[in-house]
Formats: structure tokens, sequence, C-alpha cells
């Protein structure tokens, strides 16, 4: 008997599986089934730079939950924590070019880099179009990027992918829509724990061990270990140990403050610890511009949080007050 | 056999790869999750067993075709970072091949060479980083040295294979600086690389098929 409780059909299946929900659920949005690529319905959009990212599957909504107007043109899904090939982001690039280039966003992982970087490299010999691709890595987490793959895309992404969108629907040129995105990358830092390891489907057993009374502190997105495991802590002392380490790294003053869940914790627990996260940035000098509270960048059934901090300039808050629409995040419109 | 190889002996070399892929896959894949996510052996054996697939369907004519097809393959089924590394080294290859018939010596060690270049401009990995390339870097300056003295091919790869083992045993003390294992630091030490294990295989696939 398996352990493992959920409502999927075959565990072979389940992405195959969720895409079908995704395009019955989401009728403006097109998906691929064979390649596997979620696009707006009415891509490519003539003369707006296209937006593409992806990665392994297994972190919704990101990415196809962030596929719509003012965000993403179309959204790559990979096996579960396996990055997609480069197959899909050529199509997809194809897809979305509406003439002024396409940017790709890209978590920093070794397959994600790797797997993007070919696709660019078969659409510069194909179509000759234009592609930019801009690299998230906010994770603090990861200390000595010197002797590591270096810091991992996490939280930072989902902003970058509102952001960089609105930029893209202002009718910027491809140039500037990268800084922008890059921007908000450098003045963006994250931090995450777990309470509970996740299980993925098709291995039908959680990912690592952690004891009842324990948490780790430091995770990524796909149950790779943190930096280290402490007793189970209040939400107050939670707050501290994700916040001080981004407070340590980047000057902040203004922020956009994003509690993200990881997939099993509920929003009652999420805006506890909100409420701690500000109170600690309210001591330090901090004031929050704007926030966001949610699962947003999970890691399946990972009980959990982590906190994104991006420190805003009026260009930021503009282009993130600025309309989206799509399944993950609506406002404006 | 002859010192020359043909499309006919690099298929060999390439269901070769295949079947001890296959055979391997659990080995590759414990080996991952002790310090990667698990994947190595699933997703080489996917690959392997649709270029299996590809080139049973329609066999090409020249070295270069069989080449490229294998890492187009390879690109578009593996996924993860082994994709990528795997298609660049079989691209890198069809590319110094080219449209010749048949690959002397000389011909086999730049076309291996071309391979480990390709994965070092895919990963941007050095010695010493506890990757494939250390294990695929001495097999590949063995096979330069032995071809370069004068050796029959059968020997040169046969050396090329035990550089090729030494160079994999020596990542078991290596402190991961690439990939996911880079993200345990010291705890990935006392471990053997799974890319390190696999491209021994692809080595030793040719020290059996190609001599």
């Amino acid at each position: 008997m398996s352990a493992m409780k959920k409502l999927i059909n075959d565990p072979a299946n389940v992405v195959a599986d969720a895409l079908r929900g995704v395009a019955l659920a989401h009728p403006e949005l097109r998906v691929d089934h064979e390649q596997k690529v979620v696009y707006r319905g009415d891509a490519p959009v003539r003369g707006k730079v296209g937006l593409i990212s992806g990665g392994g599957s297994g972190h919704e909504p990101l990415h196809a939950g962030f596929v719509g107007p003012g965000m993403l043109d179309a959204a790559c899904a990979g096996e579960v924590f396996t990055s997609p090939v480069p197959d899909q982001m050529v199509a997809a690039t194809k897809g979305v070019d509406g003439g002024s280039g396409v940017l790709h966003i890209v978590k920093n992982y070794t397959g994600d880099i790797m797997n993007f970087e070919m696709a660019a490299e078969i659409v510069a010999a194909d179509t000759g179009t234009e592609v930019i691709a801009v690299i998230t890595n906010d994770d603090v987490a990861v200390e000595d990027s010197l002797y590591t793959a270096g810091r991992r895309g996490v939280g930072v992404t989902v902003l970058v992918e509102k952001i960089a969108g609105a930029a893209a629907d202002e009718g910027r040129p491809l140039a500037d829509v990268a800084a922008v995105a890059r921007k908000v990358n450098e003045n963006g830092r994250s931090m995450g724990l777990a309470l509970t390891s996740c299980t993925v489907p098709a291995a039908g057993k959680p990912t690592f061990d952690l004891p009842a009374d324990q948490m780790e502190v430091g995770i990524g997105i796909h149950g790779e270990p943190g930096r280290r495991r402490v007793p189970v802590a209040s939400a107050a002392e939670a707050a501290e140990m994700l916040v001080t380490p981004i407070l340590g790294d980047l000057t902040y003053k203004n922020v956009i403050a994003f509690v993200n869940g990881m997939g099993g914790t509920p929003l009652i627990e999420l805006y506890v610890l909100f409420a701690e996260v500000a109170a600690i940035l309210e001591k330090s000098g901090v004031s929050i511009a704007r926030s966001l509270v949610g699962p947003y960048i999970t890691s399946l059934d990972m009980a959990g949080a982590s906190v994104t901090l991006v420190e805003a300039d009026d260009e930021i808050l503009r282009l993130w007050d600025a309309p989206v629409r799509t399944p993950g995040l609506r406002w404006g419109i | 056999m002859a010192d020359t190889v043909g499309t006919e002996a690099l298929h060999a070399w390439i269901r070769e790869f295949a079947r001890l892929i296959a055979e391997h896959k659990d080995l590759l894949t414990e080996l991952d999750s002790a310090i990667g996510d698990a994947d190595h052996g699933v997703n080489l054996h996917r690959g392997m067993s649709a270029v299996v697939e590809v080139l049973a369907k329609e066999t090409p004519g020249r070295p270069g075709e069989l080449l490229k097809r294998t890492g187009m393959t390879l690109v578009s089924t593996v996924g993860g970072a082994s994709g990528p590394l795997y298609g660049t080294a079989f691209l890198r290859m069809s590319a110094i091949a080219g449209d010749a018939e048949t690959l002397d010596g000389a011909d086999l060690a730049r076309v291996l060479r071309a391979a480990l270049d390709g994965v070092v401009a895919r990963g941007k990995a050095q010695a010493g980083d506890k990757t494939m390339y250390d294990a695929l870097a001495p097999a590949v300056e063995s096979l330069e040295e032995s071809i370069a003295a004068g050796q029959p091919l059968g020997e040169a790869l046969d050396g090329a294979l035990r550089a090729a083992e030494q160079g994999r045993a020596a990542t078991i003390a290596m402190v991961a600086r690439k990939g996911r294992a880079s993200y345990l630091g010291e705890r990935s030490a006392g471990h053997q690389d799974p890319g390190a294990t696999s491209v021994t295989l692809l080595v030793a696939a040719a020290a059996a098929a190609l001599a």
C-alpha cells in the first residue's frame, strides 16, 4: 500500500492531466498538449515583446498560471521538478514572437539554464528572432555562490514576470523589458523554510525525512536540503529566520513584500507570518509599499513558506500596479 | 577490426551505450539520489531508448549524420542538465565528423575532444568540479596520446577506458561545485558522481564496439 494520498489518475500523466484541466478551466488560454506549452489565446501579440518562462512542474500557479495579458505570453511545463526540453521553448518562442523579440525568464537551476540556452541557439539559427534571457537568482539561503551553481531562482520570479510583463505591455523594446526584469531580480532576495517535505507523484514517497518537531530553514523549491534544521518555531521566530538574512544581504527602504506558501500551508498561517514580517520590517525602518500573500510559487504539497522582498522605485510600483489578467494574478482589468 | 570505423561501427557504439545505460539505470539513479535529484538513470535511459528507436527506423548513411541524429534526440527527450550536456557532446562530435564516410584513430580522438569541449562550453565545468568532465577529460587525453604514439585503436580505447575509470573513482572524494550537488557543499564528498559514471559507460561502449 502506498502512503501517498493524491488526487491523481496515473502518476506518469499528472502534468498532461493537469494541462487538460488548465485548458478547460481557462478557455482564454490556448494549450499545446503535445509540446506542453500554455499560450495566451491571442498570441503572438503584434509589436509587443513576447515573454516566456517555464520550468519543472509542481510549482503552480507558476508558470502557466501567470499566462495572460500583463504577464507571460507562454509557459513551458516540464515534468515534475524537471526542466522542459529545448523543443518546448523553441515552439513557445516562435509562438509568441510578435516581431519585437522574446524575453526568456529563467530560474537559476543548471538544467533550466542549459535547456533555455540551447533553445535560444536553435531559435537564432532558425528564425533569427532576437532573444534575451534574464536569470532569476534571489535565494539568500545559498551563501557560497562561488563554489556552487549560484543562488537559486525562487520567489522573485513571480514579481519579475508581473513587472516585466507590464513593461512589455507598455510597448517598450526588448532591451528595456529585459533591463526592468534584471532590476527587479537584482533588487529582490528570498528565503524559505519547510515544515514538511513534499511527495513527487512518480516517487510516491516524501523527498526527505523531516521529524514532526523539526523544520528545515533555507530550502529551495524542490525539496532540496536547506541551510539548517531547527526545532519548529513560532511564526514570530520563523519570520526572524527568514527576514534577517534578507536584510543582511541588501539595503531596503521601501519594498514589495511577498509572503509565499509552499503548497501545504493554509492562508491563515501565511497571514500570521505576514504580520510578523511586517513588524520586523517596521522595526528595521523598512516601509511596505505593496504586498502579496498566498501560494504563488509552490513545491507540490510541502508545508512551509518563503519571504521575498523587492526594493521598489516608482517605476517598479507603477508596473506592479498595472492591469494583469491571468489565472494566478488578476487586477485592474 | 580495422583502424578505421564507419557508420555501422558507430551505430554499434550507440547501441552498446544504450544497453549499458539500461543495465546500470538503477545504479545511476541511486548515485544521483545521494547528491542530486534521483533522475539521472531514468532520464538517460529514456533518451537512449529513443535514440535506438530513431536510428533503427532509419539508419543514417554517414557517421556525422548518425551522431547528429543521436544528439538531437537526446536534447529533445532527456531534459534536466544531462540532456543538453550529452546532446551538445554528440552535436559537436557530428560537426567534426562532417561528411566523412569513415573515421581513423586520429579522427576519433578529434571527435571525442570536440565532445569534451562541448561539455565544457555548455556546463562551464572545470577539472575537480565533480562532474562528467572529470572522467571524460582523462579519457580524451589518454586517447590523444595513444593515437599520437601510434598505438592501434583497440589498445588506445582500452587505455582511454582505464583513464575514465580512474577519473570516475577520483570524483568520490571531490566536493561538487556544479549542478544541484553543489548545494550540499562538503556533504557531497564521499559519493561517486553520477555523470562521471554514465560518461565512463560511453567510453566503455566505445572500447567494446569500436575496437
